[in-house]
């Protein structure tokens, strides 16, 4: 914890960055985002168990962005998310000072997207028992039982965009639902409204989901989105060999067109 | 009216939502819904959860729903038919144990929608619910109802308030006409109290952390002060969290919808913290990024409704911050305006 | 109806469409009811939402004057989802209309003063209502000076009207296009409308200015009134906001504690230095 205050008050001193996102220590005991951009607010840099939130998801805020070079504290989520972004050319290599808490406590600053690549050979997303069991549930059930969990959850669903605004791939200047010539997306949080939302956008993230289980976390009504977005990983993975951030130079499995590209689902 | 102070067991509750049962009346309680509590209807007293601190969700949406249909019309070949849609087509409702910060929250709405040239819709649905509310004996660390004008026994827009008193005992503080015409439903029930019965001594302890009229002035002077407002704001990350769940929000979008020449229009939740909200078609945007979006939320309910309605948009029940997925704690972002 | 329906429109048949330049359309509307039409009235600054059925609802200000029974109208250019619905419908179609909304121009206040109207592009509509209602009331202001300016030639919206208004003696209309906009036969003034103002020579005794145009006009013209003497009181304007229901309530369209649909589209500079700097 020490160390990484010391490192980020020296960055943002000799202003080799211009902010630096990191953790803090929130309310009830919860953790959040940080900002900082002078020594003073560095100092409440927290490092620990608790820094699990993928602060990915702020790297394209423009407000952000203006704030000068960024500096993050990336977790293995935030690191994939990185790469992710990279592959997506949202990000430029060595544009970003990323800096990563290794689990003896230790720093690692990653030079470049490179070297992030090598970091992530050896790691994964880690999924929690619970959502294991959940997903064994799901895939053991009918296409009619499974459509109707999800009916059910998207009845608490109050489309209040908690799930994209958290997303570290949600960053479409216009989302396809906010569209209005056409209106693709209903904008009323019915049962044609929600479900239509939340499958445009499991399908848009299909191939680029690395479960970080943010979109989850951030629902008001607890819905278990991430499990919605988890299941077409897999389904990527089997057809196109792909995972998503991995590589900052990978292409996307669904937008790409190999002249060796099965095709069992045609004739 | 002068409220009637009254008694009432909780042995007897079950046999008290029966009774509104059986008069047709539509109650709506919190239940457990998976991992949350919600304001649902219910059939039976043993469905519903007095024991949770607060829903995740307000009472609003009784009155003022996610989806209102406000218009029902047939496009024809020639000419436009609308079908008119009642507003008083709504049940007499029972709305029973809310918190009183639910019940205050009302307030906010009666005065917007009730504004002339009223909603109706909002109205007709408000006019006939009649709120039991449960003062609170515990509160977390969220809550800060005492600092806006609220507290833990606050009555204000509830018809009827119950307190526990002890394991069987309930205070039952008759409030309104309404709440007289709804306790006749169960009067044999109730039981006289004994002279000197003192709801405080039950309730919660809330301490009070800012002068609410601090944070008013405050607010208003700190308009122009753009690094404030980027500081408390750069970790929303502009959902519609705290406007949903919040009592007092109520602004509202109107989007059409049609199939094969027949449409509707339907009002339907909005907030300030999405980016389109005041996007024009133009391109030009008069809160383009959000800390003036974030301004915007705190001025409105604590700079402009207090000078057009008298009173603070917010109640203090701290749904915005349990919600919120980035922790913008409005009771810390209060405490600091006061403090400027 | 005692309590009415306040998203209800009015239905509205289309009487007349008259393409005033690229993009651009007025529609001429008549209430489908008679007793609606009878009952119907308005004042001059007041504006509507108008309805495609389905499609949605847009704000435009009422561009007709309330000096005129029977009918209003709407202009509008093509720019966004109802807009682009409203420039498919013909003659005959039926639309929505909510209003009237809004404050108004105090044309009473004004009477026995001179009148200074200075408008930009698509900014004339809600000028065209009040100036209109104006000269059906020639005799109770003295003199009445238009100023109104476009892009380009194509641009000007209302081409039989401005011709109206250079013909009448009554009336001294400038009109220019900004530089480069000119055709050969071109006869009016050239350049933008605050240097054209400025070579006026606007006089502010006993003068009422209203001012209507894109953000950047605005901008340049006030200055231009300041330096001739014209005190904030004595210069009017109109706002724009995103707008949804039009009566104070949906929360958008607020400058500061100010909605501009129930508090404004009219204001005066004085009311508008009041203002926050967020429109």
């Amino acid at each position: 914890m020490n160390e990484l205050i010391k490192i980020v008050t020296q960055l943002l001193s000799d202003k080799t960055i211009g902010v630096f996102i990191g953790y803090e220590k929130g309310s009830a005991g919860r953790t959040r985002a940080l900002f900082a951009r002078n020594a003073d607010q560095a100092q409440k840099l927290i490092c620990d168990d608790t820094c699990t939130q993928n602060l990915a998801g702020y790297l394209l805020k423009p407000e952000i962005k203006k704030l000068g070079r960024i500096g993050i504290l990336a977790n293995i989520p935030a690191l994939r998310s990185i790469m992710q972004l990279a592959s997506e050319h949202q990000i430029k290599d060595q544009s970003l000072l990323v800096l990563t808490a290794n689990s003896d406590g230790s720093l690692t600053e990653f030079c470049d997207f490179h070297s992030i690549e090598k970091y992530l050979e050896t790691s994964d997303v880690n999924i929690t028992s619970g959502e294991k069991e959940m997903i064994a549930r799901l895939e053991s059930m009918t296409t009619t039982e499974r459509r109707e969990f999800w009916s059910r959850e998207f009845e608490k669903c109050i489309k209040c965009y908690a799930c994209r605004a958290a997303c570290p791939m949600c960053y479409c200047h216009r989302c396809t639902t906010d569209v209005n010539q056409p209106q693709w997306i209903p904008v009323a949080s019915h049962e044609m409204g929600n479900l239509e939302y939340h499958l445009m956008r499991a399908m848009h993230l299909a191939g680029r989901c690395i479960n970080c289980g943010e979109c989850a976390k951030a629902c008001p009504m607890d819905i278990p989105l991430n499990l919605l977005t988890y299941q077409l990983i897999e389904p990527i993975r089997e057809n196109f060999g792909k995972t998503a951030g991995m590589k900052a130079d990978a292409v996307y499995a669904l937008s790409t067109f190999n002249p060796d590209d099965t095709e069992n689902f045609i004739l | 009216m002068d409220k009637e102070i009254k008694i009432l067991k909780y042995g007897d509750l079950p046999k008290l939502i029966g009774r509104f049962n059986s008069r047709g009346f539509k109650v709506l309680a919190p239940v457990r819904s998976g991992t949350i509590v919600e304001i649902n209807p219910v059939g039976s007293f043993e469905e519903i959860v007095l024991d949770a601190l607060l829903t995740r969700q307000s009472a609003k949406k009784v009155a003022f729903p996610k989806v209102e249909k406000v218009l029902e019309f047939d496009i024809l070949k020639k000419g436009v038919v609308q079908h008119p849609v009642d507003p008083e087509a709504c049940p007499e409702t029972l709305l029973f144990g809310v918190r009183p910060c639910d019940a205050c929250g009302f307030k906010s709405l009666d005065s917007i929608f009730g504004d002339t040239p009223a909603d109706q819709f909002y109205l007709k649905k408000k006019e006939k619910t009649t709120i039991i509310s449960f003062a609170c004996t515990t509160a977390d660390e969220y809550c800060f109802c005492t600092s806006v004008g609220g507290g833990p026994g606050n009555t204000d827009g509830s018809d009827l308030q119950f307190t526990p008193i002890s394991p069987e005992e309930l205070l039952v503080e008759i409030l309104t006409d309404k709440g007289k015409e709804a306790a006749a439903l169960f009067g044999d029930l109730l039981t006289d109290a004994s002279t000197g019965t003192d709801k405080s001594q039950h309730l919660a302890d809330v301490k009070v952390v800012f002068d609410v009229k601090n944070v008013v002035d405050k607010a208003t002077s700190s308009f122009n002060d753009t690094e404030f407002w980027l500081d408390q704001s750069l970790r929303c990350i502009g959902c519609g969290a705290c406007a949903f769940v919040c009592p007092t929000c109520a602004c509202f979008d109107l989007q059409d919808e049609q199939n094969t020449k027949k449409g509707v229009r339907l009002r339907l939740w909005d907030s300030c913290g999405f980016s389109l909200f005041t996007l024009h078609t133009s391109g030009h945007n008069p809160r383009e990024v959000q800390s003036q979006r974030w301004r915007q939320r705190i001025m409105h309910k604590f700079s402009y409704m207090p000078e057009q309605f008298n009173g603070v948009g917010c109640v203090g029940c701290g749904r915005c911050s349990r919600a919120c997925p980035a922790d913008m704690n409005i009771k810390e972002h209060l405490t600091s305006i006061a403090a400027q | 109806m005692e309590q009415q329906n306040i998203y209800q429109p009015y239905l509205m048949e289309i009487e007349k469409i008259t393409e005033e330049a690229p993009m651009v359309k007025t529609f001429r509307l008549k209430f489908a009811n008679d007793e609606e039409a009878e009952n119907f009235s308005f004042r001059t600054g007041q504006f509507g939402e108008y309805s495609v059925f389905g499609e949605g609802e847009s704000t435009f200000c009422i561009a007709s004057p309330h000096t005129r029974k029977g009918y209003i109208e709407c202009t509008f250019r093509e720019a966004g989802r109802v807009t682009s619905e409203l420039a498919k419908l013909n003659e005959g179609d039926t639309m929505g209309f909510r209003g009237p909304f809004g404050n108004v121009f105090p044309i009473d206040e004004w009477k026995g003063k001179n009148l200074l109207f200075i408008a930009g592009g698509i900014a004339l509509p809600p000028m065209r209502s009040v100036i209109w209602s104006c000269l059906d009331q020639r005799d109770q202001f003295k003199d009445i000076t238009i100023l109104y300016g476009a892009k380009t030639v194509q641009d000007l919206v209302y081409k039989e009207e401005l011709a109206e208004w250079k013909a009448r003696q009554d009336v001294n209309l400038v009109t220019t296009v900004d530089p480069g906009g000119e055709t050969p036969d071109w006869t009016g003034e050239v350049g933008f409308v605050p240097s054209i103002l400025e070579k006026m020579k606007p006089v502010c005794e006993n003068t009422i200015a209203v001012v209507c145009g894109p953000p950047i006009m605005i901008k340049f013209t006030f200055p231009v009134l300041e330096k001739a003497g014209f005190a904030d009181e004595q210069v009017f304007t109109t706002l724009e906001n995103r707008m949804k229901c039009g009566l104070g309530k949906c929360g958008r369209c607020n400058v500061g504690k100010v909605f501009v649909c129930k508090d404004g589209p009219v204001f005066t500079r004085t009311q508008l230095k009041q203002l926050p700097d967020e429109y």
